[in-house]
Parts: C-alpha cells; sequence; structure tokens
C-alpha cells in the first residue's frame, strides 16, 4: 500500500498517515451480515413448522393438500429466475446495458409468475377450508411459504427500482454493488425455496 | 343511522375511542399532566432560545457518530427516569398493600407498571446506553471518520426513539401490556389479552427491534472494515472486542425475536394457532424462542460494559490491562456460550433430566471466563497507582456487587434448586444484582470516563461520588430483602401480600429504592452543576485521565473528521504507545476530508414507523396500509439521492486544528 508510509529505521516510528486513508467499502459484507439476519428468521420458521408441522387438529394434513405438479412447476419459475439473474450479472461484467436490463426483466417475470402461483395456491387452499387458521401445522405452513413470498415480492419491487435507476444512470460502482446485493438477495431466497420445497412439500408428501 | 356512524368511526378510527383516554384514573391524570407541563416547558424554552434549527441541523439529522452516541445517552437517562418511577410505584405499592390494606393501585394498573418496568429498562434504557457508547467510543477508537453506514446509523437511531414513543404512548392512549416483560402466550394471546397493550409491546419492540439491528450489522463492519492501518485483531482496544462480540450477539439474536413477535402478531390478528391452547398451537415454542434471543440479550447488554470495566481500569491503575489475550478469548467464549444456555430460563417446563442437567452445566460454565475477567481485572490493580476518580468507583462498586450477583446466577444455574426458587423474589433480586451491579454501574463509570471526551468538560466529581453512593447502598438496601425475601418463597409480580410479618422487609426494600432515587436525582445534578461549571472543568489536553487507547489522541471534543489524519497503530493500546515514543502532534500539511452529509430521511422513515404501529395497534388499517406504502416509497426515493457526502477543504481543517494547537498551549 502505497499511502502506509514505512518506519523509519532507529528514528521515530511513523505515527499517521499524511495521505487520506481509503477503507474498503463495507457495503457487501453488511449486506451478508444481513442475509445471515434474515437466514436465523426463516431457521425460525422452519423450528416452528418442525414443532407444530404434524399438528393437524383433526384437519387436512400435508398429504391432503399438496399438488406436487403444482409445487414443482413453481419451484421451477424461481428456479429459472435465478438463472436469468445469473445472465444478467454476466452481462454486467461485459458492460452491456441494454442485455442487463433484459436479463432482470425476464428475471421479474419469473418471480412475478411464482408469487402468481404461490398465490393462487393459497387461494385454492383457503377455500378449501385450508386456511392458517385451521390447525398450528396450517399456521406454520401459511407463515414459512407467505414469508418467502413477502420476500420475493420485495425482491421484485427492489428489481424495479434498480432497473429504473440502471436505465438513468448505467454502470457507476454505486450500481453495480446494488445489482450484486440483489443479486445475493435473489439466490439467497432460492436457497431458501430449497429448504421449503425439499422439507415441506416433499417430506410432506412422503410421509 | 347510527350503525353507519358507528361503522364509519370504525373504519376511520379502529379501536380507538374517547374511552381509551385514562380519564378514570387519576394516578395517570396526573402522569399526564406532569409530562405535558414538562415537556411543554423544555418546548417553549427551545423556542425562547430559538434553538429548533440548531437541534435540526446539528443533531436530529446528524450522521455523526459521536453526535448519535449522545442522542442514544440522552434517549437512555430520558427513558430512565420513566422506568425508575415504575420501579418506585411498585415498590411502594409492596410496602403498603398488606392484609386489608390494598395499597394505591388496582391490579390492573399494577401488572401495566412491572411489564412496563422491565420492558423499558431493557429495550430502552440499557439498549440505548450501550448502543450509544459504542457510537461515540468504537470509531474512535478503532481511528475511524465515522461508521461505516452513516445513515444506516441515523435511522437505527430515530427507529429506537420510534419504539420509546410508542411505549410512552400506551401510558395516556390505552393501555400496556399486563403479560411480564416477555409475553408469554396464552396470557398474551388474544383470548387472555384482547386488549390494544400486548399489540403496543409488539410494535414498539418490532420497531426499535429493526433499529438495532441495523446498528448491529453497521458496528460489525465498522469494526472488522474501518481500523486504522496497523491495529490487527489482537491490537485492538478491549472495548472494540467487546463490541464486536455484542454486534455478533445482536445479529445473530435479533431475528429470532422479530420472527417470535411475528408468530404472536399473527396469532392475535390473522387468528393462526402457534402458541394457543387448541388447534395445535405450542405455547412453549414461543418461551423457548424468546430465550434464544433474551439469553443472548443479556450479554449484548453486558459485554460492552465488561469493555468499560476493562478500560477504565487499565487507565486508572496506571498500567496496561492484565491478561489482555485472555480477556479477548473469555469475551468470544461468553459470546459463544451466550447459545447454549436459554433454556435454564425455563428449567421448570419438563424437558427431563438430561437435558436440564447439559443447559445446567454450560450455565455454569459461563462463570468460568467471567470470573477470569473478574481476576485480569483485580490483577491490573495489583501493584498499580490506583486512583479514585469516579470512574474507578464505580467498577469497584461493579466488582463487589457483580461478584456476588454472578454466585447467586451460579445457585440458580442448579436445576432442582431452580425448581424451588423459580420465579420467586430470589431471582428477581440476582437479575438486578446483574443488571444494574453491571450494565448500570457500569454505564455510569462509561459516562463519567468519556464525558469529557464527548463533551469537552469533566464531569463534576463531587456529585459523582454522591450518586455513587447512593446508588450503591440503595441498591443493597433494595435488593437484599428481596433475596431473603424469594429464600421464604415469595413469588414475583404480587400487588398483594396477606403475611404481615414480610411487610418490613419491603418496607426495607422501598427505602433502598428512594436511596436510588437520591442516586438518579444527584447524576441529574452532577450533570447540571457540571454544565454550569464547564469553563473551569474543561479538558484543554484531550487526554484528562492519560489514557491509552486512540480516543484520547485527537480533542475533547473531537472535530467532525475526528482525526486529521488518519493514525497508524503498531502496538496495543496505541495512544500510550505514541506517547512514550514521542508522538509529534501534526501541524501542517493537512488535506481534504471526505465526509457523509446530514440527511432528514432517518426522522422521516422513523415517524412513518412509529404512526404505522400505532395505526397497527389501533387497528386503523387505511392508516397502517399509507403510512406502510409511503414509508416503502420514501425508502426508494432516498435510494435515488446519490448526493450523500462532501468534503471539508484543507484549509477548513487547517483553522479547526490550529485552534486545537492553541488550546493544547493553553492546558
Amino acid at each position: 500500500m502505497s499511502n502506509t508510509a514505512t518506519i523509519n529505521n532507529g528514528s521515530a516510528p511513523e505515527f499517521y498517515l499524511t495521505e487520506e486513508h481509503h477503507v474498503q467499502n463495507g457495503t457487501m459484507l453488511g449486506f451478508w451480515l444481513y442475509l445471515m439476519s434474515d437466514c436465523l428468521i426463516f431457521a425460525c420458521l422452519f423450528a416452528m413448522y418442525g414443532v407444530v408441522g404434524h399438528n393437524y387438529a383433526a384437519g387436512p394434513s400435508p398429504k391432503d393438500l399438496f399438488e406436487l405438479p403444482l409445487v414443482a412447476l413453481n419451484t421451477s419459475m424461481l428456479l429459472l429466475s435465478s438463472i436469468t439473474y445469473g445472465f444478467a450479472m454476466l452481462e454486467m461484467a461485459r458492460n452491456r446495458k441494454g442485455a442487463t436490463l433484459f436479463w432482470l426483466f425476464v428475471t421479474g417475470c419469473f418471480g412475478a409468475a411464482f408469487i402468481g402461483i404461490e398465490l393462487y395456491e393459497f387461494h385454492h387452499l383457503i377455500a378449501d377450508g385450508a386456511g392458517p387458521q385451521r390447525s398450528a401445522f396450517l399456521s406454520a405452513f401459511f407463515a414459512l411459504v407467505g414469508t418467502h413470498g413477502l420476500h420475493v415480492t420485495f425482491g421484485i419491487i427492489w428489481l424495479i427500482t434498480l432497473m429504473v435507476q440502471l436505465a438513468k444512470g448505467g454502470f457507476t460502482p454505486v450500481m453495480r454493488r446494488r445489482i450484486n446485493c440483489l443479486s445475493l438477495f435473489w439466490h439467497f431466497l432460492d436457497v431458501v425455496w430449497i429448504g421449503v420445497f425439499t422439507f415441506v412439500y416433499l417430506m410432506g408428501v412422503l410421509r | 343511522m347510527h350503525e353507519t356512524t358507528n361503522n364509519l368511526q370504525q373504519l376511520l378510527l379502529g379501536r380507538l375511542g374517547w374511552e381509551a383516554i385514562p380519564l378514570h384514573e387519576p394516578i395517570l391524570l396526573w402522569t399526564f399532566a406532569m409530562v405535558a407541563v414538562i415537556g411543554l416547558g423544555v418546548f417553549a424554552w427551545i423556542t425562547k432560545l430559538g434553538k429548533w434549527g440548531y437541534l435540526w441541523t446539528e443533531w436530529f439529522t446528524s450522521i455523526d457518530h459521536k453526535k448519535i452516541g449522545i442522542m442514544y445517552i440522552v434517549l437512555a437517562i430520558v427513558m430512565l427516569l420513566r422506568g425508575f418511577a415504575d420501579a418506585l410505584m411498585m415498590r411502594l405499592q409492596q410496602a403498603m398493600a398488606f392484609g386489608d390494606a390494598l395499597g394505591y393501585l388496582p391490579p390492573h394498573h399494577y401488572d401495566q407498571i412491572f411489564t412496563a418496568h422491565g420492558v423499558i429498562m431493557i429495550f430502552f434504557v440499557a439498549m440505548p446506553l450501550v448502543v450509544g457508547l459504542m457510537n461515540i467510543v468504537v470509531p474512535l477508537q478503532i481511528g475511524a471518520r465515522d461508521v461505516a453506514f452513516p445513515f444506516l446509523n441515523n435511522f437505527s437511531f430515530w427507529m429506537t426513539v420510534a419504539g420509546a414513543v410508542l411505549v410512552m404512548m400506551s401510558l395516556f392512549v390505552g393501555e400496556f401490556a399486563r403479560t411480564g416483560w416477555l409475553a408469554y402466550p396464552p396470557l398474551s394471546g388474544i383470548a387472555y389479552s384482547p386488549d390494544v397493550g400486548v399489540d403496543y409491546y409488539i410494535w414498539s419492540l418490532q420497531i426499535a427491534g429493526v433499529g438495532t439491528l441495523l446498528s448491529g450489522v453497521n458496528f460489525m463492519v465498522t469494526i472488522i472494515k474501518m481500523r486504522a492501518p496497523g491495529m490487527t485483531l489482537m491490537k485492538m482496544p478491549v472495548f472494540t472486542w467487546t463490541a464486536l462480540c455484542t454486534n455478533v450477539l445482536i445479529v445473530a439474536a435479533f431475528p429470532v425475536l422479530t420472527a417470535v413477535l411475528g408468530f404472536l402478531s399473527l396469532d392475535r390478528y390473522a387468528g393462526t394457532n402457534f402458541f394457543t391452547n387448541d388447534f395445535g398451537g405450542n405455547a412453549m415454542m414461543y418461551v423457548n424462542l424468546i430465550w434464544i434471543w433474551g439469553h443472548p440479550e443479556v450479554y449484548i447488554l453486558i459485554l460492552p460494559l465488561f469493555g468499560v470495566f476493562s478500560e477504565v481500569v487499565a487507565a486508572f491503575s496506571g498500567k496496561k490491562l492484565f491478561g489482555y489475550a485472555s480477556m479477548v478469548y473469555a469475551t468470544i467464549v461468553i459470546t459463544i456460550l451466550a447459545y447454549l444456555v436459554w433454556l435454564h430460563h425455563f428449567f421448570t417446563m419438563g424437558s427431563g433430566a438430561s437435558v436440564n442437567s447439559f443447559f445446567g452445566i454450560t450455565t455454569m460454565i459461563i462463570s468460568i471466563p467471567t470470573g477470569a475477567k473478574m481476576f485480569n481485572w483485580l490483577f491490573t490493580m495489583y501493584r498499580g497507582r490506583i486512583k479514585f476518580e469516579v470512574p474507578m468507583l464505580w467498577t469497584m462498586g461493579f466488582m463487589f456487587t457483580f461478584a456476588i450477583g454472578g454466585m447467586t446466577g451460579v445457585l440458580l444455574a442448579v436445576p432442582p434448586a431452580d425448581f424451588v426458587l423459580h420465579n420467586s423474589l430470589f431471582l428477581i433480586a440476582h437479575f438486578h444484582n446483574v443488571i444494574i451491579g453491571g450494565v448500570l454501574f457500569g454505564g455510569f463509570a462509561a459516562i463519567n470516563f468519556w464525558f469529557p471526551k464527548a463533551m469537552g468538560f469533566k464531569l463534576d466529581a463531587f456529585w459523582g461520588k454522591v450518586s455513587f453512593w447512593f446508588w450503591l447502598s440503595g441498591f443493597w438496601f433494595a435488593f437484599t430483602p428481596l433475596y431473603i425475601l424469594g429464600l421464604m418463597g415469595v413469588t414475583r409480580r404480587l400487588s398483594h401480600f396477606d403475611d404481615p410479618s414480610l411487610q418490613i422487609w419491603f418496607i426495607i426494600a422501598a427505602f433502598g429504592a428512594v436511596l436510588i432515587l437520591i442516586g438518579i436525582l444527584a447524576f441529574l445534578v452532577q450533570i447540571f452543576v457540571s454544565i454550569r461549571n464547564r469553563e473551569a472543568l474543561r479538558d484543554h489536553t484531550g487526554d484528562p485521565w492519560g489514557g491509552r487507547t486512540l480516543e484520547w489522541s485527537t480533542s475533547s471534543p473531537p472535530p467532525p473528521y475526528n482525526f486529521a489524519f488518519t493514525p497508524r497503530v503498531h502496538d496495543l493500546d496505541a495512544w500510550n504507545d505514541m506517547k512514550k515514543r514521542g508522538y509529534v502532534r501534526p501541524t501542517k500539511g493537512f488535506i481534504a476530508i471526505h465526509m457523509p452529509k446530514n440527511t432528514a430521511a432517518g426522522m422521516l422513515l422513523a415517524g412513518l414507523a412509529t404512526v404505522c404501529g400505532f395505526a397497527l395497534i389501533w387497528h386503523i388499517w387505511w392508516l397502517a396500509i399509507a403510512s406502510f406504502v409511503t414509508m416503502i416509497g420514501s425508502a426508494i426515493v432516498h435510494t435515488f439521492n446519490y448526493d450523500r457526502d462532501y468534503y471539508i477543504s484543507a484549509d477548513d481543517v487547517a483553522k479547526i486544528e490550529d485552534a486545537r494547537t492553541q488550546q493544547l498551549q493553553q492546558a
């Protein structure tokens, strides 16, 4: 580092920098920390589902409720959206604004499709009398899947905001960082969904 | 016709109506009158001085970590007065209500008071105190210009204020929870607490919790990324170490609180069955989750104060801290163990002997690193040249008091003993012993220690000593009787007793509370007298105590940019090293400094959060939706603002530093 003057041999050491000290930007680290704290919220939701997930209160069980083909479609929407976000990142690395915007748009569409299918599923369940009030199992199910859905919804709002900002201002360092942060967030939600898909839907239908 | 008006009123105001204002309760009415008079007085006074603009530009919208820290501590002191008023009322009630005498507080009101007392003291006194201290001290100790995310820091502060405002509002609009400070269901569920009390509890904690979590992230990044060159982790001051561990705990614990309060609000608002008695709910899940947050929380509170004591002991013994490395490792071990003991809060849940033994043993193990710290402080004092200044008095008062509180804690860690002492006044005495003896005494030590750094003049020592002795003696008068009563089997949270032979102990405890009251008043007098005599108490050197860490190398109060040149660290106790090896303060060659700009966005967002919380509490759905949407919208608009920083020119830096040169010549 050029700005950290070396210690003079023998004489009084250097106690300060004569140039401005440029610290590394901490946004990515801060965002990782935030994501991990969010991960703990999901951990609590999973724990809750683990503890009360069998308490059907003489109501429907996962076997009665879940339709795997629909869930598979939904899962593929989210997984595809992660891939297209990856494409957007690749285009950003090539400094191609239009292509980045295009892939971000596709990502948003997949995300919206995911939310749409989830809302359809929720509507269906509630109409069948399997709403969140029916049993502790359903309370935990709606809380876990719903919280994930809310995250995706906010992710879409955030995505639109970033698309507007990118279209207006182009690739500034701030912009790149923001797109990076949303990328982390988006893939994080994908990972959480893998957990939901496995533990709630697949294992629910198996047992 | 009547029904339409009713429907309209419900649409517009939700549950809110005139009956929410407690006009029939004279105690509340008088409190309200007093708060209103004081509030109007302060308002009029500031208006008369014409200081609103100054407060707005220099403080409310400030993103300077030192000013935010001071505001946090002012908040803590104000809320301490409220929380302590609750304590006095409880002590008075318990000293009076024996046999036929029912005391002056109806149970309905008494239950709100003990709940509010706990919530306020933990969330709005201890937390702002700790976060405020970290704000003032950490960036200075690591040689940084500010925290990593200055805007978030301001926002965090105002979110904490928003939570405090909601709690205070519950005094006069509606009521507070009557559930105890952790609001266990099913009591806190909608079936048994249908009114707004628990909703006030939930939303004030959720809103303040956002602020706490964000400041946790902020300080972790600050400490990891922004240390001065040369300051490796093992050259970091102990206070910064404890702050780092505390923020790790915050980031890893507060989401659990958010989640568990989220479940409780779903139960209350959406009719789900997480913690209900029927439909498969499991109330013990709440108790488990809230203590998975709650136990780390006590270490969040105490660890930074352990750091304070370490700094104070070293400074006033004129020696370096004994066993720095062991201090750091002890802190880390406590941080980890903090997550492995939560079940000791409910040994009586019935999880069986093996589970209880595991948690009993982990709990006892925590006393080992804590004991190591205690011995480190003692050995630092050993053969030191001890100066009995006020911060040192608080530290020694802490060592004596906390050691006993720790021992009663180990007693309670034994599950069979806990089955007897569970929920008794012995437990109350124990945790007050560690929280008052640790967090509060540490807070006073820290305020006395760093006040000259933050404000530019020392605090008056005489009134500081008066405050200390009344607090210390008051504490023991107030809580020794509770230990004894607890051993006799008296349980907590009672507003009336049948056995008149117990009364004398409660009278002694009330006497102790009066002594503490004098201690608090003496503290206020200390601040007042010090402000009046500020010229005589002025700290010209920037290093009034012969300090050892970097915060003492800059002026008191420090300039906005903290250090004209970023310090370069070679050794532990960097400032002591600089003094020893002939550091010469630079007086020329200044450079322009890059600084973040003030912003009103934090206050705006937190204000909207307050409105949203209030609307949710009173079921005013349109307002809740409107304020929430506005809040998200404003946050998005804020992200479009790229003009967030400015340069302090080299000339301005030179001006400030020349003034400092002259000040140093005066000293």
